[in-house]
């Protein structure tokens, strides 16, 4: 099955003419048609663009013209602007939406020689851990529980489209962003590796703005080394984001291969929460007995501010969200309803095209910047956002990583946690001290739960040392030896 | 701190977000459960420390003061919901 | 005396304070690539970023920093080496980002002073707060349609400069003198070109009136007012408001408020009701501003010389008093227009030709020192022809006159019409003989004490000669006819 194959191999067998750029492309293109009625993991396929740059792709081959990822097959988050293809943030707001330019992140896959095959869902404006927030409907996860092959599980969110794609074998990689866990929980949920760079490493220019200090872009894909493809060709130092780091971009690739021996691994006791299933914290001990086996240093470390990270996150990602998202106003683009005047018009306009969660998220932002509450709940979260960033520093003093779990369950199913907002929340408590600290993070599927659906270890490293995550991601991954298939997939 | 309807209705007012009478109360029950988990911050201890403004830990670059963008006037209003010529157009404004 | 509004009561004082934005001259925007230029077409010069699209970030102009921090330094104020940007949130359909990038909490420009001139001589020191830079909003259009606004985001992202001044100010004279100097200085520094009419330069007033002695009572802002002369009038007229609410038993809100020039009177700002809670906070697509030292002493040193300098070395160099320089210095053009002409010459000649004569004919003509038919080089040469006695003071006014409406250089104006100063004393002597042989009932009566008909056997003469004679040399000769 062509749409088995990573990425890795791929390159191969379009380099030996095995397989053409549109026969791959067709494959995936098929299996799109087929599942994807079912699983709603793409908001658009852009089937006649991909055929197209599948088509030039095969002619750079003949010309012997190959880049890093001429002719592979990717699903793109619907919430990177791609030029005169609709992009959705899968908001009714910006449902009629044709951005006229490409995001960095894309482009730089594009001179890479990517295809598209398409838009994936994902929660409102990537605010969510489920995708049920969409409001084109929630994606469905390619696994299915061993015991309960009714229920329909979440892929989590909110790059749970792009998670189902890679996952179902409908994309070879994917795009996906992380402004809280956006990437690892849906990636440990369906299956896959998902990076969250560091902060800096890949240019938010081009991607629709959630919380614009936290927001990460980053892959998915079915390997660590795919990953490392993927990563390669995203990162750039991009002068139209200030934030961007000005930084070469190492060859993650060969960082796969460097093992873990003489790494000193940190163990975060903090990440030992009441509640966590024994299942989980015994696939945690097993990730770190893998470590020491392949000859790593396992040190004792502490995050002590690790339990107020959920609650900082939500403060700051809600506060920057408010005013990312004030330019939804009807006015230039977008979907607008009308009012008598303009305010009225904004407020129609802003109630009828913003979901539940995004409406609950901006007032929430918009309370925590207002007169009188600013100093007790937003500049408070700085403080402590500042003490989240020196307990990462401190630790990583002492090692080089830490390994976490990636998320307190496995994939939960659709209905699942959606009365308490705060439920629902719980998911991010071991992925947002990343964000908040900027530092780079991978999850790595390690096992399956009783239920046989997959579930990830975390690896965490320092500012900028994307290559030790890769590292210590290889490594787990080697030893995992994890070849569980979802039920749900391409040529199944 | 917990938020009241009157409180509800500022905040909505602020975020132009229409809110109907009858959704305030259960707004504000929503909003107080997320506000209530989050004042766990007030056990910090942040004296003295300095708030942390962003995700980057470095210096702004500067660009050099050339035109270089712009002048596509048209691809600038072609989402506008509403347009006269090429100006974009709202609902009439009292100033 | 100072200045203060009488109400029934007695006596206000008035309390006033500016926020003055100031356009930074720049090529393109403060934070994005398009151009800066006033008077395009609408919406051509917009990108993404000024028109606020999905996923637009926003980069920093060097330039614009630049000029912020040179114009700090010609107000004498701290540079402040680390600053930063926040957003302040409102709604308004020409903001496209729903948010204003602007420095609330570190402005790059700390506190300053601006000197300024009073009409009784007397110089006033009115502190600046601080100087931060901001983004401007687009242009909203109310009047091209029955039930629409139109929207142009032209000026969307254009560099602005605000400078807020202290309340220091106590009358509409001190706001105008206020707002001319600071208008002069970032004209100096070429920071702005001052241009009030296209709205590069725009002043919200701050507005409170007390009695003396009071700590300072609520205030209001005129916003957005449009010319230096409408600003004095607001101030008036918003404080005569003031005092009349307060003394009817009333109380003063603090508001926004838009001045009438037409009527003379300020209103309530309707659209700004709301707009109370602006959730200032640290913009994330940006990072801390930071200055290297010794780019703000390259700046520093490239600096021109300002006008409290050049008033100062006017004074001292030239010899002139303090308000000849005051008026030569205000525009850097005149400066530099008087310098030429002084050069080589008797200064206080030079600026009292320029100040008057010259200023006066700009005036008649409706012409600037740019578009002036009398250069530099043809006054100065004016005033050798009347050095060397080539003609005398009353035919220059005459000469000059005929270099307004000629453009000519004086040397041909005065060989064309004969102008040149008789001062053969044969035609002198002639002449006089001539006036007194004319005049002997006035010869008698000068000779029997009546001194002041000497002026007008001048007169006489000097009428005679087609005013032409040289004046010392008629002077000297009737002076020894007569006695
Ligand atoms: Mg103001
Ligand atoms: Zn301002």
């Amino acid at each position: 099955m062509l749409t088995d194959l990573t990425i890795a191999q791929a390159q191969t067998g379009l380099r030996a003419k095995q397989f053409t750029a549109e026969e791959l492309t067709e494959a995936h293109l098929r299996g799109i048609g087929t599942l994807n009625p079912r699983l709603n993991a793409f908001l658009t396929v852009t089937a006649e663009q991909a055929r197209e740059q599948a088509k030039a792709a095969d002619a750079a081959i003949a010309k012997g013209d190959i880049r890093p990822l001429t002719g592979i097959p990717l699903a793109i988050k619907d919430l990177f602007c791609t030029k005169g293809v609709r992009t959705t943030a899968a908001s009714m707001i910006l449902s009629p939406f044709v951005p006229p330019y490409e995001s960095t992140v894309t482009a730089n896959l594009l001179r890479d020689g990517a295809v598209f095959v398409g838009k994936t869902n994902l929660d409102e404006f990537a605010m969510g851990s489920s995708n049920m927030s969409s409001a084109f409907g929630p994606v469905e996860n390619p696994w299915k529980r061993r015991q309960d092959q009714n229920a329909v599980l979440v892929p989590g969110g909110s790059s749970g489209g792009s998670a189902a794609a890679v996952s179902a074998r409908l994309a070879m990689g994917a795009t996906g962003t992380d402004t809280g866990g956006s990437i690892r929980q849906p990636a440990s949920f369906c299956g896959l590796v998902g990076v969250k760079p560091s902060y800096g490493r890949c240019s938010r220019w081009g991607v629709v703005a959630f919380a614009s200090s936290l927001d990460h872009p980053g892959p998915f894909a079915r390997t660590v080394q795919d990953s490392a493809i993927l990563l390669r060709s995203m990162a750039s130092h991009d002068p139209k984001d200030s934030t961007s780091a000005d930084r070469s971009v190492p060859d993650y690739e060969a960082a796969c291969k460097r093992g873990v021996k003489g790494l000193r691994i940190g163990v975060p006791r903090e990440y030992r929460v009441d509640g966590m299933p024994a299942e989980i914290e015994a696939l945690w001990e097993q990730g770190v007995q893998w470590l020491r086996d392949a000859g790593a240093e396992i040190v004792d470390v502490s995050l002590p501010h690790t339990k107020y990270g959920l609650a900082t996150y939500y403060i700051v990602a809600p506060a920057e969200a408010s005013s990312n998202l004030a330019r939804y106003d009807g006015v230039r683009f977008g979907q607008r309803q009308d009012g008598g005047d303009l305010t009225e018009m904004y407020s129609n306009t802003r109630a009828a095209g913003f979901g539940a969660e995004v409406r609950r998220r901006i007032m929430i932002g918009t309370y925590v910047l207002s007169a009188g509450y600013y100093d007790a709940y937003y500049l408070r979260a700085q403080k402590v956002r500042a003490l989240i960033l020196r307990d990462f520093h401190e630790a990583f003093q002492k090692v080089d990583a830490l390994i976490t779990p990636t998320t307190p369950s496995a994939a939960f199913a659709q209905g699942e946690k959606m009365d308490d907002p705060v439920q629902m929340y719980l998911n991010d408590l071991f992925t947002v001290g990343a964000n908040l600290a900027g530092v780079p993070a991978t999850s790595v599927p390690a096992g399956l739960d009783s239920n046989g659906l997959p579930l990830g270890l975390q690896i965490i490293g320092k500012p900028f040392d994307e290559e030790t995550v890769f590292a210590v991601s290889a490594e787990i991954e080697r030893a995992a030896g994890f070849t569980a298939l979802p039920q749900i997939r391409a040529g199944a | 701190m917990a938020l009241d309807p009157t409180t509800i209705r500022r905040i909505a007012t602020l975020s132009r977000i229409r809110v109907e009478d009858d959704q305030l109360a259960p707004l504000a029950q929503e909003l107080n459960g997320i506000l209530g988990w989050i004042e766990q911050l007030n056990e910090v201890n942040v004296d003295g420390v300095e708030p942390l403004t962003g995700g980057a830990q470095m210096a702004m670059k500067m660009r050099d003061d050339v035109v270089t963008d712009g002048g596509y006037a048209e691809d600038i209003l072609a989402n506008a919901p509403d347009r006269n010529g090429a100006f974009f157009a709202v609902p009439k404004v009292v100033e | 005396m100072a200045y203060a509004i009488e109400g029934a009561t007695g006596p206000w004082e008035v309390v006033v304070g500016l926020e003055v934005h100031a356009q930074v001259i720049s090529e393109s925007k403060l934070f994005s690539g398009s151009s800066a230029a006033f008077g395009a077409e609408p919406n051509t010069h917009v990108s993404f970023i000024d028109a606020g699209f999905p996923g637009m970030l926003p980069v920093i102009n060097r330039a614009c920093v630049a000029q912020a921090v040179r114009t700090g330094l010609g107000l004498n104020a701290e540079i402040h080496k680390v600053s930063r940007f926040d957003r302040k949130n409102y709604f308004y359909a020409d903001m496209p980002q729903g948010y204003q990038i602007s420095q609330f909490e570190h402005p790059i420009v700390g506190t300053g002073i601006v000197e300024v001139e009073l009409s009784d001589g007397s110089v006033k020191r009115i502190g600046v707060t601080r100087l931060h830079l901001e983004q401007d909003a687009g242009k909203s259009l109310h009047d091209q349609h029955p039930t629409k606004t139109f929207v142009d985001l032209n000026r969307s992202g254009v560099p602005l400069m605000e400078i807020v001044s202290e309340p220091d100010i106590r009358s509409p004279e001190e706001a105008g003198a206020y707002l001319r100097k600071l208008r002069s200085i970032l004209r100096y520094l070429g920071t702005c070109d001052g241009n009030m009419e296209e709205g590069s330069m725009r002043a919200d007033v701050n507005v409170s009136v007390r009695k003396a002695g009071e700590p300072y009572r609520t205030r209001c802002e005129v916003k957005n007012v449009n010319s230096i002369r409408f600003v004095m009038q607001a101030i008036e007229a918003e404080a005569a408001r003031q005092v009349e609410v307060w003394e009817s038993g009333g109380e003063v809100k603090q508001e926004t408020r838009l001045f009438d020039p037409n009527r003379g009177v300020t209103r309530s700002m309707r659209s700004k009701e709301d707009a109370h809670d602006y959730r200032y906070f640290p913009e994330p697509d940006l990072l801390p501003l930071v200055l290297e030292q010794n780019w703000i002493d390259a700046l520093k040193a490239a600096l021109p010389e300002l006008p409290d300098a050049k008033k100062a070395r006017f004074r001292s160099e030239y010899g002139l008093t303090a308000y000849d320089a005051a008026v030569l210095v205000a525009e850097k053009a005149t400066a530099d227009f008087f310098e030429a002409v002084a050069k080589g010459r008797d200064p206080k000649i030079a600026a009292n030709w320029v100040t008057g004569d010259f200023f006066a004919a700009l005036n008649r003509t409706g012409k600037t020192i740019e578009t002036s038919p009398v250069s530099a080089a043809n006054l100065g040469a004016l005033l050798d022809l009347m050095a060397n006695n080539t003609i005398n003071g009353r035919i220059a006014k005459d000469v000059f006159e005929a270099m307004v409406e000629t453009g000519k250089d004086p040397a041909e104006i005065v060989e064309e019409k004969g102008l040149k100063q008789v001062t053969d004393t044969g035609a002198i002597d002639a002449a006089v003989d001539a006036i007194i042989a004319a005049n002997a009932d006035k010869v008698a009566e000068y000779r029997s004490g009546k001194d002041k008909l000497f002026g007008f056997f001048v007169g006489q003469t000097m009428k005679a000669m087609g005013g032409k004679g040289n004046p010392a040399l008629i002077n000297e000769t009737l002076k020894r006819r007569l006695s």
